[in-house]
């Protein structure tokens, strides 16, 4: 935790195992539109399992409308509309008989904005829990606890667990929106751009929580900042107005992209 | 532009600021001093008369007889009226803020109907929520439950003026009030902590219950606390839905007729045989609904500030 993170680069050799983890996520010539406007057009990437994808991207390139995809939190949306398929193992979750509540216990997120509830630490994570049908006080007090370690909140938390959530710091209450995300065990945790609103250390916190929740969970993870991109993600995917331009290893895009707009991005010329 | 700086030192009078401070601050002060005015006029009048004995005793002896009748049944009555309207208007106040604000896609043409018709029914005179009570509870409603319930009966249980019907007046009256407070203590929540719900399998009820509810309840509360002030004073909508000149004994039946404060303070001032002599009666019944609404509304803030205190605790 006393570490500086900043400093570690891709890992190669995960990058390479990654190759070897089966598809969970398979999006196919999927098109968004928000009224006539076409925000996503015809995107195509398939996600493996257990390994750490970013999406990257300017401003309005659609990354995180794509994210809000894989839980349907775009349904929310009036004047959303969907075309095309995606496949979260094996079902099209636009199906006509998709349970969306089912679908988000599967496909967890982390938002951009810490939000946990005004309610105390143990109560946010209870509220999910008890969601889903734990309800026995002795098996929430175990996973409670079991998620803020995960979360690597234990610690800073565990003498206060009644008092209220929002009493905690900025980079503690996103670890606790982390740990409330995988309390209920989903398998895909989305995570939109969860450190863009944190301080260097916080965020450093973050990205270690991220490559140890790799082990057990498949992470999407939207971002603005291509160091951090690169610090933590295994496979990286480029947009750029609402089109994919470039899916590849991390590695390979940050040192020798196909595509020239990545590079200029990936180096700064614009964005 | 070249600009010449004046020294510093060189301050002037602003005129106009200074008087426009002075007449800014007349004007606040005049409120509070037509406020004093009234209360204190009613409170001079009124407490030289006003005792427990006052409070605690009804109309057997007389309705104007100045050292013996009090104001008991009314402040029964008035209690109740309100009481009865609270628990109507606000689940349907509520329930319509949540479906505007949660359930309605945002400023659909419907939506902006119902804001429309909430804010013309905010508008509307009291006295025709009185007629309008009259015509469809009592004469439509209340007439046809007879005649279902009741059909070989001549006696009216539902079809006459009663304590449901008054109430249910009021609280037809008071709904915009509880609608919009409602409406703004929900606008005012993050939408992060709706997404932050949903997006854990919550379903929108859970999210709605859980989540959204408990965090406008303050809100909730300032409607029901204007909905009483505003509900308490009124005498036009429970002329013909269910306020009497005079009942014997309490109301004790949904059904029954009452004797109400406000009404009371009109009749004292205008049925008297004398006036100059039960002046002091009619200043003291007005003395008595001045705190009814007083401490109800006192109570409501008490319960609204706990809860706050409660909820600040958890922020």
């Amino acid at each position: 935790m006393g570490e500086a993170p900043v400093t570690r680069a891709p890992q190669v050799k995960t990058t390479e195992l990654a190759a070897e983890t089966p598809a969970i996520v398979e999006i196919t010539d999927l098109s968004l539109f928000y009224g006539a406007t076409k925000a996503l057009k015809n995107i195509s990437v398939t996600i493996s399992e257990k390994i750490v994808t970013a999406f990257i991207g300017p401003s309005g390139c659609g990354k995180s409308t794509l994210l809000r995809c894989l839980n349907r939190m775009n349904d929310l949306i009036d004047n959303v509309r969907i075309e095309g398929k995606c496949h979260i193992a094996g079902q099209d979750i636009y199906g006509h008989d998709i349970d969306t509540i089912e679908l988000r216990k599967r496909v967890g997120m982390v938002f951009q904005r810490s939000n946990p509830f005004p309610k105390s630490i143990h109560e946010n994570i209870a509220y999910a829990l008890r969601l889903h049908g734990t309800n026995s006080k002795s098996e929430m007090d175990e996973i409670v606890e079991r998620s803020l370690r995960q979360a690597a909140l234990w610690d800073e938390v565990k003498d206060r667990l009644h008092t209220s959530g929002l009493g905690l710091s900025g980079g503690q209450q996103q670890r606790l929106c982390i740990a409330r995300a995988i309390a209920i065990q989903p398998e895909i945790l989305l995570m939109d751009e969860p450190a863009s609103a944190l301080d260097p250390i916080a965020t450093a916190k973050i990205e270690e929580l991220i490559l140890e929740l790799k082990k057990d969970y498949t992470i999407v993870i939207v971002t603005h900042n291509m160091q951090q991109a690169a610090r933590v993600s295994d496979y990286t995917a480029f947009f750029y107005m609402g089109q994919l331009v470039e899916f590849d290893r991390t590695l390979k895009i940050f040192t020798n992209p196909s595509q020239r707009q990545t590079e200029d991005y990936v180096t700064g010329r614009f964005g | 532009m070249s600009k010449v700086n004046k020294p510093f030192n060189s301050k002037s009078v602003d005129r106009w600021s200074v008087f426009f401070t002075g007449l800014s601050g007349a004007c606040t002060y005049l409120i509070i001093a037509i406020l004093f005015l009234i209360v204190g006029n009613i409170v001079w009048n009124g407490a030289p008369h006003f005792s427990l004995r006052f409070l605690t005793t009804g109309v057997d002896a007389g309705m104007f007889n100045v050292s013996q009748s009090g104001v008991f049944p009314m402040v029964v009555g008035t209690a109740a009226r309100v009481f009865l309207m609270t628990i109507f208007v606000i689940p349907v106040g509520v329930i319509t803020a949540l479906y505007m604000t949660e359930y309605s896609k945002r400023n659909s043409v419907i939506i902006r109907l119902i804001r429309g018709a909430v804010n013309n029914l905010a508008g509307v005179p009291s006295i025709v929520f009185g007629l309008f009570g009259l015509g469809f509870f009592i004469n439509f409603l209340g007439q046809n439950m007879d005649a279902l319930m009741n059909p070989a009966s001549a006696q009216a249980v539902w079809g006459k003026p009663s304590l449901l019907w008054a109430s249910m007046t009021l609280a037809v009256m008071t709904l915009p009030v509880v609608i919009v407070a409602t409406e703004e203590s929900l606008k005012s929540i993050p939408p992060g902590l709706r997404e932050a719900s949903l997006a854990l399998g919550a379903t929108k009820l859970q999210t709605v219950v859980k989540i959204v509810l408990p965090q406008a309840l303050p809100g909730i509360l300032t409607g029901a606390i204007l909905a009483i002030s505003r509900a308490a004073g009124e005498v036009a909508p429970i002329l013909f839905t269910g306020a009497a000149f005079s009942v014997q004994g309490l109301a004790t039946g949904l059904t029954d007729q009452f004797m109400d404060l406000a009404y009371h303070v009109f009749i004292l001032s205008t049925q008297s045989p004398n006036i100059e002599q039960t002046r002091p009666l009619l200043y003291a019944t007005v003395m008595a609904l001045l705190l009814l609404t007083f401490v109800v509304n006192i109570a409501a803030v008490i319960v609204r500030s706990r809860i706050r205190r409660r909820m600040r605790s958890f922020r």
